[in-house]
């Protein structure tokens, strides 16, 4: 038996290699929907708060800048999308006797919780920049029509965040299969 | 500026903030400044007004114009303008916008009780006090017959309350004491504002630390401009310095010695941004001073609307406002005295 200080390790990863593979990936579903709303949600108002102000002065930069507040809703609808394709691999399957889950079972497990882990922090970080930079393209827009095209540019390299983490965690959950051998 | 400060400031401040450039958008450029010095009378200047911000405040003017009621129309905006800022406000926003506003309280405190000492009315008086800085018993002004009647009677229920110490209220009030009660009340109001900006941290602190630290020097050297040959101490003028800024300590050391407009050059410039500043006067010379003083601070003002997130904003644009009014003000004058040749001496072009 190892300890660290007063805890037995051994018998503490013994209580991990039990806890339920359902637990890890019902809460991996719930980190990528939960996190890319926090992202989308954040961004939106950081951006919405400027425009609206900004607006009261140059009612004509609202239209453009709509599409700020679309970029950061696209991250929310990728953490749905994720999580839904997560949701369908999780199949109900026995435990052994003892108490353990199939080997697949368990990978199955951790698969879903990091893939839904990954798509959720690359959302939040995502909704987040996104929102920033939405807000400064507002104003800028508000003083200088010219500005907004090149703005969105740097907008699109912060969307793209999302991106990444959708495709990792598609890529992540591909493999799991609950009722494997 | 951290991270937190970047996703939460819109939480509460974000709309005042979009609000307060677009006012800023508004301000008339050098090409407005142009074709204002075009104008042959003050009908021009106020038609060609109306096709600018002020539209509505000018329009309805009617009968003879003169130039204080069109920089009465102008002032009428920048007070609407900050009384929609203000009532929107959250805190801590409505107490920094506040603090903005009690320098004005100081002059229009200082503006009664002058007038009164010379027997005006109290009504003349009134209209001419700076809208922004009037609090609700600035009637009462006129009643007090000596500092610590001032104190008792109004000062204590104002916001102005704890920049008054025990020293000041057993003076009496004449001339010369006034202005020590001004400056006095100034270097504490500049000292609680650079405090509160200090408290809230992060861009506001840098950029309003920046700004405020070139208003307490400039109002050094203009204490120490104006106490030349006057019985005030070296003392009494060292103790009215603010306590920060580029020039404190040894600046306003230095300050404090100075007897001759030289002495002061030379005790300023040692500070190299103000030697740039002073640069700009040739030898000698101390009758520009004003406007190159009025120059820097447009164009720090502009500067701080470079970085977003903060509070400088709202005080830059309550001072870029009122550099406007002023060029309008001396624009209007030169036309209606016929003498469109100085326009240029005065006015300080924002853009």
């Amino acid at each position: 038996m190892v300890f660290i200080w007063f805890v037995d390790v051994t018998y503490l990863f013994f209580l991990f290699q039990n806890i339920s593979p359902y637990f890890w990936s019902s809460l991996g579903i719930a980190l990528c929907v939960g996190l890319s709303v926090v992202g989308a949600a954040w961004g939106i108002f950081i951006t919405g708060s400027s425009l609206m102000g900004a607006a009261q002065r140059v009612p004509r930069i609202t239209s453009k800048n709509l599409i700020s507040i679309i970029f950061c809703e696209a991250v929310a609808i990728y953490g749905v999308i994720v999580a839904i394709i997560l949701q369908t691999k999780v199949e109900a399957v026995k435990p052994r006797d003892d108490g353990s889950y199939s080997l697949a079972a368990a990978n199955a497990g951790y698969a879903i919780l990091g893939a839904g882990s990954v798509t959720g922090w690359a959302n939040l970080a995502c909704g987040l920049s996104v929102g920033i930079v939405g807000s400064s393209a507002a104003l800028s827009d508000a003083a200088n029509a010219t500005l907004f095209v090149k703005i969105l540019v740097v907008e699109i390299f912060a969307s793209a965040l999302g991106l990444f983490g959708v495709i990792i965690g598609i890529i992540m959950a591909g493999n799991a299969n609950f009722v494997g051998a | 500026m951290s991270t937190a400060e970047m996703c939460l400031f819109n939480v509460k401040d974000g709309f005042l903030e979009g609000v307060v450039r677009g006012y800023k958008l508004g301000l008339l450029t050098a090409a407005d400044y142009n074709n204002l010095s075009q104008c042959e009378n003050l009908e021009d200047i106020k038609l060609y007004l109306t096709g600018t911000d002020y539209a509505q405040y000018v329009s309805n003017e009617a009968g003879p114009l003169h130039t204080t009621t069109l920089v009465e129309c102008c002032t009428r905006k920048l007070v609407d303008d900050w009384e929609y800022l203000r009532q929107n406000a959250s805190e801590p926003l409505g107490t920094f916008l506040d603090y903005c506003t009690f320098g004005h309280m100081i002059d229009n405190i200082v503006l009664i009780v002058t007038g009164t000492l010379h027997e005006r009315d109290v009504q003349e008086l009134l209209d001419k006090c700076n809208p922004l800085g009037v609090f609700d018993a600035i009637a009462t002004l006129a009643v007090a017959q000596n500092m610590r009647d001032l104190y008792r009677l109004v000062l204590v229920d104002t916001p102005l309350a704890p920049y008054f110490s025990e020293h000041l209220t057993s003076e009496d009030l004449d001339e010369m004491n006034i202005e020590v009660l001004r400056n006095t009340l100034y270097k504490a109001y500049l000292d609680d504002f650079a405090g509160l900006c200090g408290r809230l941290g992060g861009a506001t602190h840098q950029v309003m630390g920046d700004l405020l630290a070139f208003e307490a020097d400039r109002r050094a050297l203009n204490i120490t401009l104006n106490s030349i040959g006057t019985e005030l101490t070296r003392d009494d003028r060292r103790r009215l310095y603010a306590n920060f800024g580029l020039l404190y300590p040894n600046g306003q050391n230095e300050l404090a010695l100075a007897e001759d407009f030289d002495q002061i050059r030379a005790a300023m410039e040692k500070c190299p941004p103000y030697q740039a500043i002073f640069s700009k006067l040739g030898a000698g010379e101390s009758v520009m001073l004003d406007k190159v003083l009025y120059e820097e601070e447009a164009k720090r003002a502009m500067q701080t609307f470079e970085q977003q997130f903060h509070y400088g904003v709202f005080y830059s644009y309550m001072r870029l406002r009122e550099q406007e009014i002023r060029n309008i003000m001396w624009i209007a004058e030169c036309v209606a005295q016929g003498q469109k040749g100085r326009i240029n001496d005065g006015i300080v072009p924002l853009f």
